[in-house]
């Protein structure tokens, strides 16, 4: 009886509680006037020290200008990944205005959930995105629009410990690692000479992983091809065994580790390679004498595509005052922006002619000039629907064939192929 | 029989108050005692607010073709049936991640009873540096999984303490990278970190056997092991059910260890678990609905093991 009255007591709750939640769906949003509001707007910056103090000197800037519309950054709330606090904030309608992290995989899902505004209904949104960007912004747009700024890219490349490569009989100005073989021979070296891995890229199961390991090469071994093109895997081919083949190698050879690294690799010395982009600069500046490379091919191609690792920026539906926001987005992504984004991160803003709009940096910081230079030739992930969910069979797939040897290449590249395409197509 | 008139009923102030059948109606709902009701009213309302409303929303999930959307942007859900049970049942990674749960579970929920129960009958007979030995196996269990997964890293990992004490000896590949050892040594993990508070729950459970009970069978010559076996494990039944059924729910909700000691389920879906599905489903992969069915089919298993567990430790 006493339960029956309880369980009656907490029935009658849940059923009024889920009845207040159903009006929800009427609330909030993209209302009308929101795309011409302005005032007061709230932006989203990532969790990245240098990022933070440019974000804040931007805002500064800005609201020294417009008083009115005054602009308040904080850091994406803590989460396992950005994207799960963003997705969160979307479905309960507390996302920012514009958040400055955005990353690519995840659009399709926040464009389904009905999160992100189209830039392009903006009377310049289109020409201001393709004018800054060149050409190659249209990668990033999804159902004909832009649902991102293509704003920043790390372009991966191969990042190197020149003491390292020394000690193992390598010239560390001039590896000549450029094809796979040479590459596996430079490896073996390295390790002959002692050191626990020639590289050591992260052996883990995020959906994520694979844009360190395997897409870059076969990005590299494509000349750009996406992992995805016209609804379809592109990867089930001889490129694509080509550079599961390689990394098979690696692992079978015991050239890498096939579990994470306990802490910083590249610091402690357990590896001589990392593919990482031109934050590493920064980052093993003081630790370690770097040097970089382009990621190898069979064939050892001189201009390499390889794989952008961009960050964008969404202008978000919750948004009260969708004008503002859009001004200060071009604001934020000025040739001036840009330029101090450039000297406060070492990370590359997507715009045509990179090097030629800021020579004084380059010259003055020549190891960044290389990664300007491959900046003109990168790719990203493909803006496709379930995303998430086909670079997590890809890697699923992957890690059994190529990093644990439990399948085939060749099971690996079929079997995959013809799963995500069923699930983009 | 002549009908007998009630008198009405009084407040305590001797006033009439709304008649009897408002006085019932108010005790059917309210109680004997409604002050107990009203100091009860905020648990009941936490419970129904994120045990009860979640559990029903997510059973209205897992029927219909369900994504979660920014307000007022209006989609079709439609009601799809058995459809994601059916898509979670024949998902082979789902399959397998039950069957890790299964490997897991048979390892720990044994381990972690048998074990409490004889650690805890050590503490009780008053083994020196007993409270040394209470706080040392209850460490582990309130520290945070986080930093002791770093530490269990650091032992087990290919060039780790345990692999350089054990020489040759020493698998490959090496523990949190093999698939045979990868959920054998998570479930070994988990029961020690755990251990702590079961020790506790069969330490309350020894202290309440009557010391009469060991004495008598003691005095008609019953080995330490026969007391142990006909007074102790008797007499902490109750207890035994708990420490199983709690051991069960814990275990079938594995994700914190093996999201950090094996990656993400790691080595190539060894250490996979439901629970870790259901966040790569629900939250990464923005699938719900699937997330939805799998966590109701998790919930029944779960219920199932515990009623066997349950019925199995009954006293006859």
């Amino acid at each position: 009886m006493k339960f029956t009255k309880t369980a009656a007591l907490v029935g009658a709750a849940t059923l009024m509680l889920a009845a207040c939640s159903g009006g929800g769906e009427d609330s909030g949003g993209d209302g009308g006037g929101a795309a011409t509001g302005t005032g007061p707007i709230e932006i989203w910056l990532s969790n990245n020290e240098a990022e933070i103090a440019w974000g804040e000197a931007v805002v500064e800037a800005w609201n020294a200008e417009n008083p009115d519309q005054e602009v308040t950054a904080q850091e994406i709330p803590a989460g396992s990944s950005s994207e799960e606090a963003i997705t969160a904030a979307i479905t309960a309608g507390t996302a920012p205005c514009l958040v400055y992290n955005i990353a690519t995989a995840a659009v399709s899902g926040w464009v389904q959930q009905g999160g992100l505004v189209d830039l392009s209904t903006f009377d310049d949104g289109a020409s201001y995105i393709e004018e800054r960007g060149g050409d190659s912004t249209a990668a990033y747009q999804s159902d004909g629009g832009y649902y991102q700024l293509p704003w920043k890219s790390n372009p991966v490349m191969v990042m190197y410990n020149k003491d390292l490569f020394e000690q193992a009989g390598l010239d560390p100005e001039n590896p000549e690692m450029s094809t796979h073989a040479d590459f596996l021979d430079g490896a073996r070296q390295i390790v002959d000479s002692g050191v626990e891995s020639a590289i050591w890229p992260s052996p883990t199961n995020e959906f994520y992983q694979p844009w360190f390991d395997f897409y870059p090469l076969y990005l590299a071994e494509t000349g750009g091809t996406q992992l995805v093109e016209d609804g379809a895997a592109t990867f089930d081919n001889e490129a694509g065994a080509a550079v599961a083949d390689f990394w098979s190698t690696i692992y079978t050879e015991g050239l890498a580790p096939r579990e994470a690294a306990t802490d910083d690799a590249m610091v402690s010395g357990t590896t001589a390679m990392q593919l990482a982009g031109p934050w590493a600069i920064a980052s093993y500046g003081d630790s370690v004498d770097v040097g970089f490379m382009p990621v190898p091919t069979t064939g050892g191609s001189e201009d390499v595509v390889t794989f952008a690792d961009s960050k964008n920026v969404s202008l978000f539906t919750a948004c009260e005052n969708q004008a503002t926001a859009w001004e200060f987005l071009k604001f934020s992504t000025s040739a001036d922006s840009d330029g101090q984004l450039l000297e406060a991160t070492g990370q590359m803003p997507m715009r045509t002619d990179l090097a030629g709009t800021y020579p004084d940096y380059f010259e003055a910081n020549p190891m960044y000039a290389a990664f300007a230079d491959q900046t003109e030739r990168v790719a990203d992930v493909p803006s496709i629907p379930n995303s998430v969910e086909a670079w997590q069979v890809f890697r699923e797939s992957y890690s059994s064939a190529v990093i644990f040897g439990n399948t085939t290449i060749e099971e690996f590249l079929s079997g995959s192929a013809e799963e995500i395409t069923g699930l983009v197509g | 029989m002549a009908d007998v008139a009630t008198p009405p009923a009084r407040t305590p102030s001797g006033s009439r108050a709304g008649g009897p059948d408002l006085r019932r109606r108010l005790r059917v709902l309210l109680g004997r005692h409604p002050i107990g009701t009203i100091f009860a009213l905020p648990y009941m309302v936490f419970v129904a607010l994120i045990f009860a409303y979640p559990l029903v929303f997510a059973c209205y999930i897992a029927f219909h073709d369900y994504f979660f959307t920014a307000p007022g942007v209006e989609v079709e859900r439609p009601f799809v049936g058995l459809a994601n049970f059916i898509d979670v049942l024949t998902d082979p990674q789902v399959l397998e991640s039950f069957r890790n749960t299964a490997v897991f579970l048979v390892i720990n929920v044994p381990l972690t009873a048998v074990a409490a129960l004889v650690l805890a009958s050590a503490l009780n007979a008053g083994i020196r540096w007993a409270a040394a030995f209470r706080v040392a196996f209850y460490v582990p269990y309130l520290t945070a999984s986080v930093s002791l997964v770093g530490v269990w890293m650091l032992l087990f990992s290919s060039g780790g303490l345990v692999n350089s004490v054990l020489g040759p000896l020493a698998p490959d590949p090496s523990w949190l990278v093999n698939s045979a050892l990868a959920m054998p040594s998570i479930a070994l993990y988990v029961t020690w970190k755990q251990l702590g508070f079961y020790i506790l729950l069969y330490l309350a459970a020894l202290q309440n056997i009557p010391s009469e009970l060991h004495e008598s069978a003691a005095t008609d010559g019953a080995s330490a092991l026969q007391r142990f076996r006909h007074v102790t494990i008797p007499g902490v039944r109750n207890a035994t059910t708990l420490v199983l059924i709690l051991a069960i729910i814990t275990g079938a909700n594995l994700f914190t260890e093996p999201y950090l000691l094996t990656n993400g389920g790691g080595p190539d879906g060894a250490s996979l678990t439901p629970v870790l599905l259901i966040y790569q489903k629900g939250i990464q992969q923005q699938n719900p609905d699937t997330a939805a069915a799998m966590g109701m089919i998790l919930v029944i298993i779960v219920g199932l093991l515990s009623l066997t567990a349950n019925r199995l430790t009954r006293e006859k």
